[in-house]
Parts: structure tokens; C-alpha cells; sequence
């Protein structure tokens, strides 16, 4: 995807068609920006991806959040939004739970970090988690630092690229949301926060991916940590991390 | 009255700070210039300089001013108590809350509040140099940051001023012009749809004047419509660059 984007602002004429995420329709057919960002046209639907702004849930996005609140069957959640996320008990595990009997901070306690799916966000924005996709858990231990939304697609990289890379080389868990709450977790933490800062500090620089990599590997080393090439460390359980697909044409984990 | 005609505002078609009459002062406007905003903006008009700062979308409290459907747009004007030659008193006043007043409706008409409902985005603008214009000055720098703050927005809004100063009609009225002229209009601008968002006037001045003095301020906000266009992309040519 490395189709020419252009830079536009607020006001700025797309072209005609139909309008998506990021852009409005005027008078038959003519498009315009509403937002500041890269402009992207998929068969006549032009779209803008947002360069900044906080965070505005939708469907399909993997979060990282906080319980905040246990309310009769549900959980409320904190997802680094103005919107509360809900979690209700039937989306919460597999295994059947009686409320009444059991204690619910037995699965989720006040304060506790998880990484969920958004199931539903209606047009008065009640969002819905899920936890039934495999790749959602309880997130235990680690550490966890907030981005600006606009940049995950950045630090996540192409398929995953970028966070693979800083997983691979500093042997660490990561865990990125499209919320822009990233959890680490591993030995070498501080080095892998450093990079995914450095990341959102630098996310206009091209051939980034590079640059990360050198700045790891020489942080490492300088630190006198073991670490293995690249290469060595393939087949090993590195948790989960691509993100959730979106059902409108704009793919967030590609950007 | 005799002072007036001693002052002089108007020499040979030049005014006393060397503009022409159709002349802008010389503009400075940078976005993102606040850490801890979500979006932020500097707009400078000769010696008015204006900062606003947009936070949110985010929770609104007291939540009884909260909306089903939409965000809430709240704005504070607020002049800095150095920013004149006599100090200011500080905190709210009577023309600050009209300013206000008047800046939340001229932007309004560009914002999707829709998308955001149950939130508030709040716009505080603080003047801190005042030599004219202020809300005019204002009004550039807010929409500046409202659209480095990612909201969603049609356009932006320019503003500037016009008025008479010794049966002239010049634009941008500053310094000496705005307390010893006669007639001060400042207006807000929505250049896509060349519709008008605010409109005030302090002055007397007959039907075909004002016709003139409206035409003229309109012009002087496309200059400053290129100015912020020009600021805000020059704050993300960066982004917009890298190959993603």
C-alpha cells in the first residue's frame, strides 16, 4: 500500500464520489476533507486517515483498558475515550457464570488491564467489548504507556511489521490498541518503551522501521543484554498482536 | 472633536503605521504550539496575539449540560491582564462573556458536532497582546486548533475587521484607528460556502458604506483563510511526507 497519499486539511476537495471515514459529501457528489490527514480513494469512496485527534471507537478495534466499575453483570471499562466501554458478562468468558453466586473480581478485578475486542458502538456511542475473540486476555503484570491514537498504526507497522521487530530483538510481550495504550511486558521493557516513544516522536521520518532497528540493537548491546539476531528467533511463542480486521475498506493495521 | 481632525489618521492614502487601505497587518499563525492540548494554535495580527487551546471531545461536567445526540461546543475568551497598556482586570467580565458568545457561534456552523455526542470540546482562547481585533484574532487561532485537534470540520473560519476611519473605509482597523476612528466590523467568514458567521459593528455609518466595509473585511479573510491553510499544513508536511 504504498500509493501516493496526499496531505489535506479541512475544506479541501477530494474529488466526486462518495465520502468515508474522514470526509464529507457537499452537492452531488463532490467530497471534501473534513479532518486533517492523508487522503486514500478506494472504487470512487474517498477517505481520509485522521493525523490527529483522540481516540474514537469503532467496531473491530482491539483496545487495551482498565475495569473500572463492576455494575450487576457488566463491567465497566475504561478504553482512553470519552465513551465508557461495557463488558458484559456474557461476552466475558467462554464458561458459564452465575452473578448471583460467584464473585465477579474473581475474573475481573477493579484495576485490572485487558485487552478487548469492540463488539458494537451504536449512534449514542454505547460501546459493547468482547472478550471472545482468542486473542483477548487478562493482561497480567507489565508495564503500560499511552500514544496518541493517530500514531498506532505506526508502531504496529505494516502486518504487524514493526511490532514484531521490537518484540523480536528485546524479547519482550507488547501489546498495542488501537485506543493508543501500549502494554509491555518482559526483561527489557525500557527498551522497548523507549522505542515505541521514539516511534511516536519520529512517525513522519521514512525508513523508519531502520532506524528503530539500529537504535535496539545498539541500546542492547550497550546495555550488555543478551539478545539474538533477528533471524535466530522464529518459530518462538511470541504472543499475539495483529489487529483486528475493520469492515469498511480503511485497514488500520497497514498504515 | 477638533483632535480628531489633528491626529491624522490618514496621510496621503497611507495610515499611520505605513499600510495601505486595503491593507493588512503582517501575519503570523503556527498550530500546534500547546504540549498538553489536544489541539492548539498561535495567530498573530500585527501587535494582537491570540493562543487557543481545543480540549476534547471528552466528558462533559455538570453533566446536566450534556447532549444525546451531539457535543457541546464551549468556548472562553479570555484577555490577558498585561496584554494592554493599562492593566486589565483579570477573570470574566461582561464583554468577555459576549466574546465568547459570539466566537462559539461563528464556528459552530463548520463543526460536525454530531460525531461526538455526550462530549464537550472546550476552546479557550487567551489574548495576550491586544492592539485591536482581538476577536477576530481569536476566532483564526481557535479554528486553527480546532482542526489540529482532529475534529471533524467542514472548513475553516477566518475573521478579520474593517471600518471607517476618517470617512475612509480601511481594513483591519488597529491601534489609534479602532479608538479614535469611527466605525469598527469585525466579521467571521466561512470561505467555502463565502457565508458570514458573525457580524458586529461599533460605529454609525449608512447602507452603502456598510455594503462596502463588509466587502472589503471579506477580502482581507481570504488573506487570512491562505495564511491558516499555510500554517496548518506547514505543522503536518512532515507526516504527509513520510512514505507510509
Amino acid at each position: 500500500m504504498s500509493e501516493e497519499r496526499k496531505l489535506v486539511i479541512p475544506g479541501d476537495f477530494l474529488g466526486e464520489g462518495h465520502a468515508g471515514s474522514g470526509a464529507y459529501e457537499e452537492t452531488a457528489g463532490k467530497v471534501f476533507s473534513k479532518v486533517i490527514g492523508l487522503a486514500e480513494e478506494k472504487g470512487g469512496m474517498h477517505f481520509v486517515i485522521p493525523l490527529s485527534g483522540i481516540y474514537n471507537p469503532k467496531r473491530g478495534d482491539g483496545v487495551v483498558a482498565r475495569i473500572q466499575d463492576i455494575i450487576v453483570s457488566k463491567w465497566l471499562v475504561d478504553i482512553n475515550s470519552p465513551y465508557e466501554g461495557v463488558l458484559p458478562l456474557s461476552e466475558a468468558t467462554e464458561e458459564f457464570i452465575d452473578f448471583t453466586k460467584s464473585d465477579m473480581t474473581k475474573y475481573f478485578n477493579y484495576g485490572d488491564l485487558i485487552f478487548a475486542e469492540i463488539l458494537s458502538v451504536t449512534k449514542t456511542k454505547n460501546i459493547q467489548l468482547s472478550m471472545r475473540n482468542r486473542k483477548c486476555r487478562k493482561l497480567r503484570a507489565g508495564r503500560v504507556i499511552t500514544v496518541t491514537p493517530a500514531k498506532v498504526p505506526r508502531i504496529i507497522g505494516k502486518q504487524g511489521s514493526m511490532v514484531e521487530m521490537i518484540k523480536d530483538i528485546t524479547n519482550t510481550q507488547i501489546v498495542v490498541g488501537q485506543n493508543g495504550i501500549v502494554w509491555v511486558k518482559g526483561d527489557n521493557d525500557d527498551i522497548a518503551i523507549e522505542a515505541v516513544l521514539e516511534i511516536e516522536r519520529k512517525s513522519h521520518v521514512s525508513g523508519l522501521t531502520d532506524h528503530i532497528k539500529s537504535m535496539l540493537e545498539k541500546k542492547m548491546k550497550s546495555s550488555g543484554r543478551e539478545f539474538k539476531p533477528s533471524k535466530a528467533r522464529e518459530s518462538e511463542g511470541n504472543e499475539q498482536n495483529q489487529e483486528f480486521q475493520h469492515d469498511e475498506g480503511v485497514e488500520f493495521n497497514e498504515a | 472633536m477638533s483632535s480628531h481632525e489633528e491626529l491624522q489618521l490618514i496621510k496621503n492614502g497611507i495610515r499611520t503605521d505605513g499600510r495601505r487601505m486595503d491593507e493588512l497587518r503582517p501575519i503570523e499563525a503556527a498550530a500546534g504550539v500547546l504540549q498538553k492540548a489536544e489541539g492548539s494554535a498561535m495567530f498573530r495580527m500585527g501587535n494582537t496575539i491570540a493562543m487557543a487551546g481545543v480540549f476534547g471531545p471528552r466528558r462533559v461536567f455538570p453533566k446536566h449540560q450534556e447532549e444525546a445526540e451531539r457535543a457541546i461546543l464551549r468556548t472562553r475568551y479570555n484577555m490577558a491582564p498585561f496584554a494592554t497598556t493599562e492593566r486589565g482586570r483579570p477573570g470574566i467580565s461582561r464583554r468577555s462573556q459576549e466574546i465568547s458568545m459570539v466566537t462559539r457561534q461563528a464556528l459552530k456552523s463548520v463543526l460536525f458536532l454530531d460525531e461526538f455526542p455526550k462530549t464537550a470540546i472546550d476552546v479557550h482562547i487567551e489574548v495576550l497582546q491586544a492592539d485591536a481585533s482581538t476577536r477576530c484574532c481569536g476566532i483564526n487561532a481557535a479554528a486553527l486548533a480546532l482542526a489540529d485537534a482532529g475534529i471533524p470540520m467542514k472548513d475553516l473560519i477566518a475573521s478579520c475587521s474593517a471600518g471607517k476611519v476618517q470617512g475612509q473605509v480601511v481594513l483591519d482597523v488597529a491601534g489609534k484607528e479602532d479608538t479614535e476612528g469611527e466605525l469598527d466590523l469585525p466579521i467571521a467568514y466561512y470561505p467555502k460556502k463565502k457565508k458570514i458567521t458573525l457580524l458586529q459593528m461599533d460605529g454609525i455609518a449608512d447602507k452603502q458604506e456598510v455594503k462596502e466595509i463588509i466587502a472589503l473585511a471579506v477580502k482581507g479573510c481570504e488573506k487570512i483563510y491562505e495564511a491558516q491553510k499555510a500554517a496548518l499544513k506547514k505543522r503536518f508536511a512532515l507526516e504527509g511526507l513520510a512514505e507510509v
